[in-house]
């Protein structure tokens, strides 16, 4: 139960290419793996520490105003956070910029803590907010290692393929558009192609009958 | 003076667009942008939030916030005291977000009681204001490039009203560019994986590269 409520948010309900959610940061900073990394563990710890304490407290926060209450935990770590990467990782807080404050509103945040963990246990909400977390972390990893090697020819900092041409607008915003217009529609088509398998499985299985199907 | 402002006013609306330059608002510019009516709405919405909401947040980091000698709580117990360390400004995260959290409630009110039409069309999406990271977005970047070392610089409050102005025009248009061009899309023959969000992603990346033609504007 543990395990599926984790995996839930990497892949069936990946926050970024399933739920369209926490877009900006998720265009904004990946331009380099290096970025997508910090921004994906800083979103990952205001994740898991705002579900454990929504989670806590939500017999005691009164239902109406339950948003700004959020709201206020969610920013306690995010300031927590700023104050961490501004005296330990300056050069990654520089280039995170104005991302580091805005991770308060990343929805992703904010809609796990009015969706789950206000909702259900302890436990469970943060194997939900570490999931969902991982699931946002790998999705920048994704989209900045392919606008990496395409726009600087690296990876991770490193030369990626010796003599090749990389192309500076997949550093440049049009290409964060680009990449994750592509990512979306591939996911897409690799949905709907696995749903005509398995509905074509399903069809030509014997012993199964056809009102089934039909339902 | 006046053109120091037209500057920051251009700057914003079109060199560094909210939207399409600098990544913010991107949940509404993919969410509303089906109709150019609510396109339009959710526009005037966030340009009258993004306004008040920069002077707002101004009179609290000038006056709360900043250390020196403005400083309310300076002004109240710092008898003897050094105005230095009357330094708030880690706060800033929280106190923006709920000036604005509340700022939204308030316009949400005016709309539902003026324009229930409007209030229908924009539905789900007023409440989203609040976690609409440009509003956010564009008060701490006041905050960043009017306030040199917790000091405001000179007229710094009304080149935050122009820029947070600016930023609710510039994300206004890229709205209503993008809403008009999906209008159009509803009638193209589009593949069928790419219909939806990932089209509209697409349509963003070449609105994108051509607001890259402004650069060097200013």
């Amino acid at each position: 139960m543990y395990l599926k409520t984790f995996t839930k948010g990497i892949f069936q309900r990946n926050p970024v290419f399933v739920l369209l959610l926490g877009l900006c940061p998720t265009l904004a900073v990946s331009t380099s793996v290096k970025n997508a990394i910090g921004m994906g563990v800083a979103a990952t710890f205001v994740l898991v520490f705002s579900n454990l304490f929504v989670s806590l407290l939500k017999n005691y926060i009164p239902r109406k105003i339950r948003i700004p209450c959020f709201i206020v935990v969610i920013a306690t770590f995010v300031t927590m956070v700023e104050l961490f990467l501004e005296a330990y990782l300056p050069a990654l807080n520089k280039s995170l910029g104005l991302f580091v404050p805005l991770i308060v509103v990343n929805c992703i945040i904010l809609g796990r803590a009015e969706a789950f963990a206000s909702r259900n246990p302890v436990s469970l909400s943060l194997a939900d907010g570490l999931g969902m977390g991982v699931g946002f972390t790998l999705a920048l990893m994704l989209l900045g290692g392919i606008r990496e090697i395409l726009g600087s020819n690296t990876l991770y900092g490193y030369e990626f393929i010796p003599g090749f041409q990389p192309a500076l607008i997949m550093i440049l915003p049009p290409g964060a558009f680009l990449t994750i217009g592509l990512l979306l529609g591939l996911f897409a088509l690799i949905r709907s192609r696995r749903e005509m398998r398995e509905k074509i499985n399903s069809e030509i299985k014997p012993g199964k009958s056809p009102s089934i199907i039909a339902g | 003076m006046i053109g120091e402002l037209f500057i920051i006013f251009i700057g914003v609306v079109l060199v560094n667009n909210f939207v399409l330059v600098r990544f913010l608002g991107l949940c509404p510019y993919i969410g509303v942008s089906r109709d150019l009516k609510s396109a339009t709405g959710m526009g005037i919405a966030v340009i009258f939030v993004m306004t008040l909401a920069s002077a707002a947040t101004w009179f609290i980091y000038q006056y709360l916030l900043a250390p020196g000698p403005s400083n309310i709580w300076f002004g109240l117990f710092g008898d003897g005291i050094d105005p230095s360390s009357f330094d708030f400004t880690y706060l800033r995260t929280i106190a923006f977000i709920l000036v604005i959290a509340a700022l939204v409630q308030l316009v949400e009110m005016v709309i539902t009681k003026t324009s229930p039409t409007l209030h229908r069309a924009l539905g789900i999406y007023l409440p989203l204001i609040t976690t609409n990271c440009a509003v956010l977005g564009v008060a701490v970047l006041n905050i960043d490039t009017f306030f040199k070392g917790g000091e405001a610089v000179s007229w710094s409050l009304l080149k935050s009203l122009t820029q947070g102005f600016g930023a609710g025009v510039g994300f206004t248009l890229a709205l209503i560019l993008m809403a008009s061009i999906r209008e159009r899309l509803d009638l193209a023959d589009i593949p069928p994986a790419l219909k939806g969000a990932p089209i509209a992603f697409l349509v963003g990346a070449l609105m994108s590269m051509a607001f890259l033609g402004f650069t060097g504007l200013i």
